[in-house]
């Protein structure tokens, strides 16, 4: 049994055997979604997340109003559930409920986009680190190791301190330190993989390295990546938020989580509903992120289980 | 062995301060402008021959690798510049702000590690119980919780609806104690002024929540999961076939053990502790080294800026480095 993957590889053509591993994957996939099912925590996250994402996608369509209408005679109304305003008005009249489903474009946006960008950069540098070694490897070691001794918190504000708040300038600045824990988690676990049996077998049989690393070892890190990636993912969002709070993320002209409870923390005093509502939008959308997260974590890579 | 491991240890911590320098040093050469450009930005109306004068006064005509080996030179003695804003030494003003900062750090850290440390030990012990199940729910909702919008339904909630607690600042004014070491609650218990105490604990409460919260809720994580795993040894087993007493055996031979990774975490979650701090400076008002450096960012004060963030990464580098040695006074296995 164990010598049939090379003979399959031999005997049928590329398209034959290409056929076979969709179909093994899509069995698997179908095993994996079944697994993650006996998870019930898991599905609700991932319900959740699905209404996030279709509201942001979908934002003009599904917001009652639209998000920067000023109604100056209708300033601070307090949240209805029924009414013209389900979640109440802010400062200026704007309808809550349209400028949170608005907010979720950043927060999902800002939070793909850096965990995307943080990923493919992480895991190449990483995989190259750990493949080759050598001076490389000692540079971008390095290198990394001195990003971490910034708190994260902290080099974000101080970089977006010095080059101003704006989307491309809020990704830049997450994503500058967010690739370090994907280089190091993939340099580690590329190192492990060089040694198997299964690497030297695809060196004997005269595959470059190039070959080696795309098909041999990054299909057997990916679960690794993706486990860490989806936990990632919910402090981006968090990250980013908390910079817009600051006033040092997104812009104000565009609806954030953040700066709307940043808006409201002035008024909190005769409307709690401003800041409240927002930052739970937030919070429910962390948590779901996060049980996605952890039930991947104890399906794929229970090793990555220290916090 | 243990001496050369902490020797080996600072001397590895070196390297990364010099790096973190040369780091902030770059940031500041990518900002469109030089410190020249944003300090006449406010004025206006100076001479070519004067802003010539200016920067060569602040060393800006030289070439860059000559700025970073001045800039270097000017840290090791302990000189970060000077603040545009305040017109005062960066090193002055934040030297300032910092009694505030560390009084609330300590607070915080102290409320997450009583809260999180029974928490911890409790589920593990009785694990699957309702109390685990309800605390691991509740460290879980801690974790992606932030801290800004936690802070204020903490005054939403406890200040202004409830009035248990003030809503910002660090003590009513008139009631400060005698400045000996700047920690309010420590200089009111030196000088025996209960009302002072009193006032500045109530003033402490929220803020020490607000950012103490997050920490909580990893660290009871960790303390339950390496619980569970030293309650499954060998000797824990052995301890309790001789009869040794339960309590005993989870305290004595269990947590001591535990406590080994729990350490880590913690000296990791200093770094938590210092980000948080900005937030939650700002919510409440707290006049610590956080509330100064959102102000000096919106002042555009970058020398003050930069100073600070170098005095938090600085202290994180620190802390971890007395983390690593603090564990190898805790794991008998590395003085070996």
């Amino acid at each position: 049994m164990q010598e049939l993957p090379v003979t399959l590889e031999r005997h049928r053509s590329t398209w034959d055997f290409t056929r076979l591993q969709l179909q093994m994957s899509l069995r698997n996939l179908g095993i994996f979604l079944r697994r993650l099912a006996r998870h019930p925590s898991a599905v609700i996250g991932a319900v959740v997340i699905l209404v996030y994402v279709v509201a942001a996608v979908f934002a003009p369509w599904v917001a009652p109003h639209p998000p920067d209408k000023v109604r100056l005679g209708q300033r601070l109304q307090p949240p209805t559930w029924t009414g013209e305003f389900p979640l109440g008005t802010d400062q200026l009249g704007r309808d809550i409920l349209s400028r949170i489903i608005y907010g979720a474009r950043v927060s999902l946006l800002v939070g793909l986009l850096t965990i995307v960008i943080s990923v493919v950069v992480g895991t190449g540098l990483g995989t190259l680190a750990g493949y080759f070694r050598g001076p490389f490897d000692e540079v971008m070691s390095r290198f990394a190791d001195l990003l971490l001794a910034f708190p994260y918190l902290i080099f974000a504000i101080g970089a977006m301190a010095m080059i101003g708040p704006g989307f491309w300038n809020l990704i830049w600045a997450l994503s500058f330190k967010g690739w370090v824990e994907f280089y190091r988690l993939a340099r580690a676990e590329v190192m492990s993989e060089k040694t198997r049996e299964y690497v030297e077998a695809a060196r004997a049989l005269g595959r470059s390295h190039a070959a080696i690393i795309v098909s041999e070892i990054l299909p057997n890190i990916v679960h690794s990546i993706l486990v860490l990636g989806t936990l990632r993912m919910g402090n981006m969002i968090v990250m980013e938020s908390s910079l817009s709070f600051l006033g040092l993320g997104i812009p104000p002209r565009i609806p954030a989580w953040g700066s709307m409870v940043n808006d409201g923390h002035s008024h909190m005093l005769v409307a709690w509903w401003l800041s409240t509502m927002p930052g739970l939008a937030l919070v429910v959308l962390v948590l779901s992120i996060n049980l996605v997260g952890e039930a991947l974590r104890d399906l794929l890579d229970p090793r990555l289980k220290v916090d | 062995m243990r001496g050369v491991r902490i020797l080996e240890r600072v001397l590895a911590a070196l390297p990364i301060m010099v790096g973190i320098a040369i780091v902030v040093f770059a940031f500041m050469r990518f900002m469109p402008g030089d410190p020249v450009d944003i300090m006449i930005g406010e004025a206006g109306g100076v001479s070519e021959a004067e802003i010539e004068m200016l920067r060569a006064q602040f060393h800006l005509d030289k070439p860059l690798p000559v700025q970073l080996a001045l800039y270097l030179g000017r840290l090791a003695r302990g000189d970060l510049g000077y603040s545009i804003f305040r017109s005062r030494p960066v090193i002055d003003v934040i030297a300032e702000t910092i009694p505030a900062t560390v009084e609330l750090a300590v607070f915080s850290m102290l409320f997450a590690l009583v809260v999180a440390l029974p928490i911890g030990v409790v589920s593990a012990v009785r694990q699957y119980s309702l109390l685990d199940r309800a605390s691991m729910a509740g460290a879980f909702l801690g974790i992606s919780m932030p801290a800004f919008w936690l802070g204020i339904i903490c005054i939403i909630v406890f200040s202004l609806h409830l009035g248990w607690f003030p809503t910002s600042g660090r003590i009513a004014y008139g009631l400060e104690p005698r400045t000996i070491t700047g920690l309010f609650v420590l200089d009111a218990v030196i000088t025996g002024n209960l009302a002072a105490l009193w006032d500045a604990l109530r003033h402490l409460v929220l803020p020490s929540v607000t950012l103490g919260a997050g920490v909580a809720a990893v660290v009871a994580r960790v303390v339950r999961s390496s619980m569970l795993e030293v309650l499954r040894t060998d000797y824990v087993l052995l301890a309790r076939a001789k009869g040794v007493a339960e309590a005993s055996v989870v305290i004595r031979h269990a947590l001591r053990n535990a406590l080994i990774p729990t350490v880590t975490v913690v000296g990791l979650q200093v770094g938590t502790l210092l980000g948080g701090n900005m937030i939650v400076e700002t919510i409440f008002g707290w006049p610590g080294l956080g509330r100064l450096v959102v102000d000096a960012i919106f002042a555009r004060d970058y020398p003050l800026v930069q100073g600070s963030v170098m005095v938090y990464a600085l202290t994180f580098v620190l802390v971890n480095l007395a983390t690593d040695v603090l564990y190898t006074y805790l794991n008998p296995k590395i003085s070996l």
